[in-house]
């Protein structure tokens, strides 16, 4: 197994940004950590997880799409793609990792997304085992491995070394590039930290939290549940939860009009905003009942049932932490699996 | 505070006045042929009481480099106390704008009557001098109006 | 407390004085309550909390509970009777269908400070006079309270219930706060201090509205930033602007009206200290036209709703402070 001393971090990272852009979870000046692009004197942090996810780099919050410029009866149509960069993302953990995936599944299925997919191509994955799951994690609940990640490289740290492994041809051309700071051996630590993460998985709050009751089959169950009233009662209809969620997908499309042109982009919605599939008609979920239930039964329910079965959550654990009323996807399932 | 180096640099102003006060006064200066720059963009409104603060944002955002806010002297508004409410507005306005860093000489009040045209004219030539020492608004400024 | 709470809300809802009982639902964790409505004892036998981490303000839910049928008992720390207050003096509650229980308040914890001190895994949290023991699944850590206290419930401005049919445990005094202390520092910055500071604060911000929507002064039933007529609705911080738009505009338009309870920057999935903006009105009002609390009283008419013929003008924006 490739290996590396963590003392070379930095100069690991130095020798990655000579070729492409290098993206970092590193703390802020609040103590929380967030990608940042790597510079000299950034540092990597431990934290468990970014505030936000790492779905930004594939699917930005806003993002133009195209410009329009008007003169007289003429419409000119400007595309402002830019060359894409070639970037590598570290330190990605085993949710975030899984959530590249359930992005994939909507945006490079047909019709294609091409900015998405231009983003996706030029994107380097490297995960990291975690070593200190917290009490908001049940990523195992959606049959994610946190011990095995994924990702084009999985690394895990001991806090000694590195250990590196290529899981897919991008990762293997990345480790060549890096290989004059790895060396070749034992593959017993890397074991051993796999093994430990995987007995604290099992000591976590939420690791006996079932899927059985959901999946795409179960519309008709869930759909008229009388308990979507009192789960959703306190929902203050913020975007937080869809917000730092890695796996929300929704977008908005609109115009800006600059006053010497326009400008179209897409932005990030919010399935608990009152606007949220606003329509020339009016709005099919009028109540916040119904733009509640809408979030998690799409993850627990429409989703699965487009996708084999696939739930559109990876149990990273966020929207528990953020949500100012702590209403949160475990307790809609706790609630609903009873029957 | 920020410097302006570019001497050709000519500010976009945007003048909120009222149409009972100010907005005649602009009139008289020009029919009294006094000279005011052509940076100066009024815009009318019924009293300055109807000026939101969104009004200054969206004039910052849409380009302007200064904007000020014109109505009736205080106790002689058409509708009584429209300018009272204006003031108390204006003054934490700018203040949070201040607050925020914004340079606190790119916006301003002033009282013009009907009859002032001298002083409309005298005002505005002040107002656009010190926003042009000022410079390009920068910090409030929306890059994607900025015209390449 | 808590047993004291829960007794009076079984007791109010057996005597038939009330309906029903807005409070906090345990969550799955030491920390993560929920606010809900609770109907009968045995629901609140089971799943009534109030600990230090029962920090949300409920007093927004009764524009929504007191328009139905039926009494509700709510209860009100200090610091959201004021918000109550202010609720009342627009109109947005039905004062005669809520029975508010004032209950004493020492200050909630934030989870996030916890968390910043790098305990992860809570499986319990104790208070033992001051004295945190927080088991972890790696193991039992021991924090002072103090420590971990909300940052504002730091600078705290009243312990006092404004309003209230009935009281649990001791009415306290307003306090002689330093709640200031920030934005004056913020002042006595130059501009360009100034101008980086709430850069590197307001960059954060994801547009995820939880500050508008949690505020109990932001009860507007369409806000101007979802109004596609508004022509500035965005879903989006898409830029510094629109940045900068939302948050002078998000604190002006409750200008007067905020009590400083401080829920938008508790509930600021980013830790945008939002408080200082809305502080910073309510200290120019205080300086500019007299000293004002909203929620005090129910009868006053707001700063911004009013106006004196000698008040000052806007220019003295630019003959105080640091330029």
């Amino acid at each position: 197994m490739l290996m590396m001393s963590m003392d070379k971090i930095d100069e690991l990272f130095a020798l990655i940004a000579q070729n492409q852009a290098l993206y970092i979870p590193a703390d802020n000046k609040d103590g929380a950590a967030e990608y940042t692009r790597w510079s000299e004197g950034v540092k990597y942090s431990s934290a468990l997880n970014t505030v936000r996810s790492a779905k930004d780099f594939f699917f930005p919050q806003t993002e133009n799409l195209v410009d329009f410029k008007m003169e007289g009866k003429n419409i000119e149509i400007i595309d402002i793609r830019e060359e894409a960069e070639d970037f590598v993302l570290f330190g990605v953990r085993a949710c975030d990792a899984k959530s590249f995936a359930i992005l994939d599944s909507v945006y490079l299925t047909d019709p294609v997304d091409s900015y998405y997919k231009t983003r996706r191509e030029h994107g380097t994955v490297i995960t990291m085992v975690c070593n200190k799951p917290s009490e908001t994690c049940f990523c195992s609940t959606f049959g994610i491995d946190a011990s095995q990640p994924g990702g084009d490289v999985e690394c895990s740290s001991d806090g000694n070394n590195l250990y590196f492994e290529a899981k897919t041809e991008k990762g293997k051309a990345f480790i060549e590039t890096i290989s004059s700071l790895l060396t070749e051996g034992d593959a017993s630590g890397a074991e051993a930290v796999k093994a430990k993460t995987k007995e604290i998985l099992a000591k976590l709050p939420l690791s006996g939290l079932s899927t059985e009751a959901f999946g795409g089959d179960k519309l008709n169950e869930h759909f008229n549940s009388e308990k979507w009233a009192s789960l959703s009662e306190a929902c203050l209809g913020c975007g937080t939860c869809t917000f730092v969620c890695p796996t929300c997908q929704c977008y908005d499309i609109r115009d800006f009009d600059t006053g010497h042109g326009i400008k179209r982009y897409r932005c990030w919605d919010s399935c608990m905003y009152s606007d949220f599939t606003k329509m020339a008609h009016g709005n099919p979920r009028l109540s916040q009942l119904e733009r509640f239930r809408q979030r998690f039964m799409h993850k627990l329910v429409y989703y699965p049932a487009n996708n084999n079965g696939e739930f559109g959550c990876v149990g990273c654990g966020r929207c528990l932490a953020k949500c100012p009323i702590s209403m949160n996807i475990v307790k809609v399932m706790k609630a609903l699996e009873v029957k | 505070m920020q410097v302006n180096e570019n001497k050709d640099f000519e500010p976009v102003i945007v003048a909120f006045c009222c149409n009972w006060c100010s907005y005649a006064g602009a009139d008289l200066s020009g029919t009294n042929r006094l000279n005011y720059p052509a940076n100066v963009k009024i815009i009318r409104v019924p009293c300055s009481c109807r000026v939101n603060p969104m009004f200054i944002l969206r004039a910052f955002q849409k380009g302007a480099d200064g904007v000020i806010m014109c109505g009736c002297h205080p106790g002689d508004c058409h509708y009584t106390s429209g300018n009272y409410y204006a003031r108390r507005r204006m003054t934490l306005l700018f203040s949070m704008l201040d607050y925020l860093g914004i340079e606190r000489d790119r916006t301003r009040v002033e009282w013009v009557s009907a009859a002032e045209g001298a002083k409309f004219a005298a005002t505005m030539n002040e107002f656009v001098e010190s926003v042009k020492k000022l410079g390009k608004n920068r910090r409030l400024e929306d890059l994607r109006c900025r015209k390449q | 407390m808590q047993k004291a709470i829960i007794e009076k809300a079984k007791e109010l809802l057996a005597a038939g004085t009330v309906n029903r009982v807005m409070g906090w639902k345990k969550g799955d964790f030491a920390y993560d309550s929920t606010p809900a409505v609770f109907y009968n004892a045995e629901e609140i036998d089971s799943e009534f909390v109030y600990d230090e981490f029962t920090a949300s303000n409920v007093s927004k839910y009764l524009i929504k509970e007191s328009q139905k049928e039926g009494k509700i008992l709510v209860f009100l720390k200090p610091c959201d009777t004021y918000s109550f207050n202010q609720l009342i003096k627009e109109h947005r509650i039905n004062r005669e269908n809520v029975y508010v229980a004032g209950i004493q308040c020492d200050g909630k914890l934030d989870i996030e400070k916890f968390r910043t001190k790098g305990i992860s895994g809570i499986q319990s949290i104790t208070n033992n006079n001051g004295t945190l023991t927080v088991e972890t699944i790696y193991g039992t850590e021991t924090v002072s309270a103090a420590d971990v206290i909300a940052e504002r419930c730091l600078s705290c401005k009243s312990k006092k219930h404004v309003a209230y049919d009935e009281l649990i445990g001791e009415d306290g005094e307003v306090i002689d706060s330093n709640r200031f202390d920030m934005v004056e520092q913020l002042e006595n910055m130059s501009a360009e201090e100034r101008y980086d500071f709430w850069r590197s604060q307001l960059s954060k911000c994801i547009r995820c509205n939880a500050c508008r929507n949690v505020c109990p002064a932001c009860s507007c039933e369409n806000c101007v930033f979802d109004n596609p007529g508004s022509g500035i609705s965005n879903k989006a911080a898409a830029d510094s602007f629109e940045e900068n738009m939302f948050h002078i505009i998000r604190a002006f338009h409750v200008a007067g009206r905020c009590t400083d309870c401080g829920e938008c920057s508790r509930v600021c999935p980013q830790n945008i200290p939002l408080h200082l903006l809305n502080r910073k009105f309510i200290k120019d009002i205080n300086e500019l036209y007299g000293d004002y609390q909203a929620g005090e009283d129910t009868d006053s008419r707001a700063p911004l709703t009013n106006y004196r013929q000698e008040d000052c003008e806007p220019s003295v924006v630019h003959e105080r402070g640091v330029e």
